[in-house]
């Protein structure tokens, strides 16, 4: 068995706060307490994941989850992903228009280039859009060409803020993943949120080489996709454990002030025929509660922000 | 290699023209056991590995082998009890395998459809020719033992190449004319039935198989319990059902006879055929009744209306 270098017992990073100067260590109990708009005590941020996986997937550097898997051309997963655009999505906006919530969306700009009739429906809805990546099977990842992904974060906010008519101010990397450099460019780039760190319940200040951006939380456990299709729980399942987290964060919030409900939700996920009651069954309970505040991602933002 | 399979357009599930089922049925249900033959010892394919375990593969092997033996039975007095047809999707190497059970089918009036010649014979890396051979050889197939023109495809353990639906229909044509490979459970993405773009530009529709619905999918893959499947069909036919008094819809339950069958698990199975069926306006039917009847009726229709909903919002920006 080889050896390990001398270096392997050397901690350089080790002292006190993170191991990188990304954000600064703090947490949430030691925070200022957040007041919504009305005094509400839930901001809800549902957000819609409208994806575009193609066909041709080269999986670089990694296949992305809920992606393709079988060989090309995989008929199955693309068809079943694509079921959202067509069939899935107007199930959730009646949903949502059923229960007065307000969805953001998070859309790949290639899905805007292919479907003028899905986006032309979401810019009449005046519904908040953030860009979701080109599509997704662009990954960002570690050790990425600078000038390349550089050229792919320019492509997609230029592509979607063209067909959108919107000053596209969030993001979301495809499989919320990263290279080193990605804060940095978005910032460049008229990004002021992201939503890729999933390690807060609000938001907070993350430092880049062109600003600050914030960091939005988007909790992946709590996602449709990851509950149903990597836990392998059933949608009722989802929906209880999404009824359970809104009761906690509601108890919380007497105490410590706003919280906020983020739910990452998917089309192709949620809008087969056999699930769709079930995010039904969570927007009338959440739309029946006084002291939820639905709204965009955006105006969490602003609300937080002004607060700070 | 293509990000898009090109097969078809969009079509967004809103507004579109109203399809009336006979007799003025929301759902068109149907049930489509695959009926298959998995080999003990089958040529290596480079692009997908048949068995976990080097032969002989028991555990897979004698699974499915067990859902010939015993499970066949119990599914199709299932069936018959509530009146449903069956829609085979067929190895047809089944037919010289057991004969018996394509007698049996065949004797119900059973539609047979094909599933390639094994199911553990990939259309990966086949040239076209190759998979031509393999098509014209499994729609013989269920004409020699049964007499039927095959209407419908679903490829062997759903793999496919980019031609898989053209050659489809290209050979049901030169066999027996327009009424054979009319229609392909290959896709899924829609559930009401919609037109495929073909190279021959022959009338062909794509007919909902819920893979989702798919007994293998929900055991295998989901690792369901079989009250939580049972659930999940009648959830599945509730919606289908309501919405298709906007406009006819399609609820497809595809089985295996070595999983839904099984004693433990049949009974959730029936409760959601008993549910469903019970149903006043429901046509329990066929793949192939469901597919000649959309593109006797409603394939124009769909046509016109697809160019209508591209050209609502043109080309933005």
């Amino acid at each position: 068995m080889a050896s390990l270098d001398s270096d392997y017992l050397k901690y350089p990073e080790r002292s006190y706060g993170m191991d990188h100067d990304r954000y600064e260590w703090s947490m949430l109990q030691n925070r200022k307490k957040v007041t919504w708009p009305n005094g509400k005590k839930i901001a809800l941020w549902i957000n819609v994941g409208v994806q575009f996986f193609p066909l041709n997937q080269k999986g670089i550097p990694f296949k992305v989850p809920g992606g393709m898997t079988k060989p090309y051309p995989d008929l199955r997963h693309y068809s079943l992903r694509d079921y959202g655009n067509r069939i899935g999505i107007y199930r959730f906006f009646k949903a949502l228009d059923n229960y007065n919530i307000t969805p953001t969306f998070a859309m790949n700009t290639k899905l805007a280039e292919r479907y003028p009739y899905l986006l032309g429906t979401i810019r009449e809805r005046n519904n908040e859009l953030l860009c979701h990546g080109y599509d997704m099977d662009k990954l960002h990842y570690g050790g990425q060409d600078n000038a390349e992904e550089t050229e792919l974060i320019k492509r997609s906010l230029d592509g979607l803020r063209k067909l959108s008519g919107q000053d596209i101010k969030g993001w979301i990397s495809p499989a919320k993943n990263e290279s080193e450099n990605t804060p940095d460019i978005l910032a460049a780039n008229g990004i002021e949120y992201f939503c890729d760190w999933v390690n807060d319940d609000m938001p907070y200040n993350f430092k880049t080489k062109n600003g600050t951006l914030t960091a939005m939380p988007l909790s992946t456990e709590l996602e449709d996709r990851f509950i149903i299709l990597n836990n392998l729980h059933s949608a009722e399942d989802w929906a209880n454990q999404v009824e359970d987290a809104f009761e906690f964060l509601l108890k919380e919030s007497k105490t410590s002030g706003g919280r906020i409900l983020s739910l990452n939700i998917h089309p192709w996920v949620l809008g087969q025929p056999h699930r769709i009651q079930y995010l039904e069954r969570v927007l009338e309970k959440l739309s029946d509660n006084p002291e939820v505040w639905s709204t965009s991602a955006s105006k969490i933002l602003s609300a937080w922000k002004n607060q700070q | 290699m293509k990000e898009d399979p090109g097969y078809y357009d969009y079509w967004p599930y809103e507004n579109r023209p109203k399809i009336e089922w006979p007799n003025g049925a929301k759902v068109a249900f149907w049930v489509a056991p695959n009926i298959e033959f998995y080999e003990l010892n089958p040529p290596n394919n480079p692009f997908r590995k048949p068995w976990p375990q080097p032969n002989p593969a028991l555990p897979g092997y004698t699974s499915r082998d067990w859902g010939n033996r015993v499970g066949h039975i119990r599914q199709m007095e299932l069936l018959e009890k509530y009146g449903i047809r069956g829609s085979i999707s067929l190895s047809t190497a089944l037919c010289d395998h057991h004969p018996e059970i394509i007698e049996l089918c065949a004797a119900r009036n059973w539609e047979f459809f094909s599933h390639g010649i094994y199911n553990t014979r990939y259309t990966y890396g086949m040239t076209e020719a190759q998979e031509r051979e393999m098509i014209k050889d499994s729609i013989e197939t269920i004409y020699k033992h049964t007499g039927q023109k095959c209407a419908g495809y679903l490829a062997p353990a759903l793999s496919h190449s980019e031609n898989t639906l053209d050659l489809f229909a290209e050979v049901g044509t030169e066999l027996f004319g327009d009424e054979a490979g009319i229609y392909s459970c290959d896709l899924f993405h829609d559930d009401q039935p919609t037109p495929i773009n073909l190279r021959s530009g022959k009338r062909f529709a794509s007919i909902p198989y819920s893979l989702e619905m798919n007994d293998t999918i929900a055991y295998l893959v989901q690792k369901t319990t079989p009250r939580s499947y049972g659930k999940e069909i009648k959830d599945n036919f509730d919606r289908l059902y309501t919405e298709g008094a906007e406009s006819g819809t399609i609820m497809c339950i595809p089985t295996h006879n070595y999983q839904v069958t099984n004693a433990h698990r049949i009974k959730a199975y029936e409760e959601a055929l008993e549910y469903i069926t019970g149903h006043s306006d429901v046509w329990v039917t066929t793949g192939k009744e469901i597919a000649q009847f959309f593109l006797d009726n409603y394939y124009d229709i769909a046509l016109e209306d697809i160019k209508t909903k591209k050209q609502k919002y043109g080309k933005l920006g």
